[in-house]
């Protein structure tokens, strides 16, 4: 039995929903959104999983549906077993999940930031603002149809604006994002630079023949 | 009976005790001697920052140890770290809260340029909302590049037409 089947086998007699999820490293399940704080409270309470790794989620693409999905990774400090709980949000366009701050008070900060990139809404949260972009930014930057680089915005302080005339600008992606190669290579091969070094913002890329 | 003054040095006997110079050789040294930095550590490069100030690289050596937080008792804004837009107009704010006469080091990669962070959410470059006077590579920069752009602040400062500037603004 895989360490998944493990886990869902422990937590079917109560929670007959969850099914295991595949998963490349850590055991890992699927549950019903409207479960989740009880499976997570279970875990918690019943499995010794007592502490609150991450809460993030994921964007699935414009046209999925369902296009978000929200993962809890716990972790147990006793028994060193992770397991990664996975919820799909039921509404596409404005995404909705349960807070778990009363169960692990970590997770508040992690909502936030899921919250301001992502956008998905956690009821009950205790404060839930952006956290890395300014509370009145209009986009969701981890979001499929925001670009890399960035949308054009004024910066937060609209007198800071007109004072400096700076604006938040598209970063400069100069070639493209850096990548690092891997595996048996001049490490100056390796290293990580832009995928495509022919066009900066300045140079066009030129014409392949 | 008046002997030659054959000496280089400055000599009490026949001058007294007066000195004749440049206003602007005065100023620009008691400025560029005493550089009081106001610390805008943000992120790493503070912590090299803070380097730079213990007994191993000295920064007292250049009369600049005296790092002071507040705005208004300083000098030179070190900008050490990232710049987020989110706290840009608040470097702005300070900055404009600085009195005259100020500078502007921006320390490392990220002030000087968004550095490594090419994103949706950090400032490219500290110089869009603030004039800079040096700028620092590296990542972090180590202390003693740190110093050299102190030092290269210096020779700045020693350059500045400081008397008619002063004159100018009264």
């Amino acid at each position: 039995m895989t360490a998944s089947a493990d886990v869902t086998a422990a937590l079917q007699g109560k929670f007959p929903q969850i099914a295991s999820r595949a998963s490349g490293d850590h055991p890992a399940i699927n549950v019903p959104l409207a479960e989740v704080t009880a499976v997570l409270a279970s875990l918690r309470d019943e499995h010794t999983f007592d502490f609150l790794v991450d809460v993030t989620a994921a964007d699935w693409g414009v046209d999925a549906s369902p296009r978000f999905t929200v993962f809890w990774h716990l972790f147990s400090t006793t028994t060193h077993a992770y397991v990664r709980v996975a919820a799909d949000c039921t509404n596409d366009a404005e995404p909705v999940a349960p807070t778990v701050c009363d169960l692990w008070p970590a997770a508040n900060w992690h909502e936030r930031e899921t919250y301001d990139l992502l956008g998905i809404t956690f009821s009950k949260h205790p404060d839930l603002r952006r956290i890395l972009m300014w509370d009145g930014y209009p986009y969701h930057p981890l979001r499929k149809d925001f670009p890399l680089a960035g949308i054009q915005t004024a910066l937060p302080d609209l007198e800071v604006s007109d004072i400096t005339g700076a604006t938040v600008k598209p970063a400069p992606m100069m070639g493209g994002p850096f990548v690092a190669s891997s595996g048996e290579m001049n490490m100056t091969d390796a290293e990580p630079s832009a995928k495509d070094e022919s066009w900066t913002e300045r140079r066009e890329k030129p014409a392949s023949e | 009976m008046v002997s030659a003054n054959n000496e280089l040095a400055y000599n009490t006997k026949i001058e007294g005790e007066v000195i004749v110079t440049k206003a602007d050789a005065v100023i620009n040294w008691l400025r560029s001697s005493s550089i009081w930095p106001m610390p805008m550590g943000l992120a790493c490069c503070g912590i090299e920052l803070m380097a730079s100030g213990n007994s191993q690289f000295d920064i007292a050596r250049f009369g600049a140890e005296v790092m002071r937080f507040s705005p208004r008792q300083s000098d030179c804004m070190i900008v050490a770290g990232t710049v987020t837009y989110k706290m840009a107009p608040h470097v702005r704010r300070i900055y404009d809260q600085m009195a005259e006469p100020k500078w502007v080091i921006a320390m490392g990669a990220c002030a000087s340029s968004g550095g490594m962070y090419r994103s949706y959410a950090t400032l490219q470059g500290v110089d869009q909302i603030i004039p800079v006077d040096v700028y620092v590579s590296g990542c972090p920069p180590r202390p003693e590049a740190l110093l050299d752009a102190l030092i290269k602040m210096q020779a700045k400062i020693r350059r500045e037409p400081s008397a008619r500037n002063l004159l100018a603004s009264a």
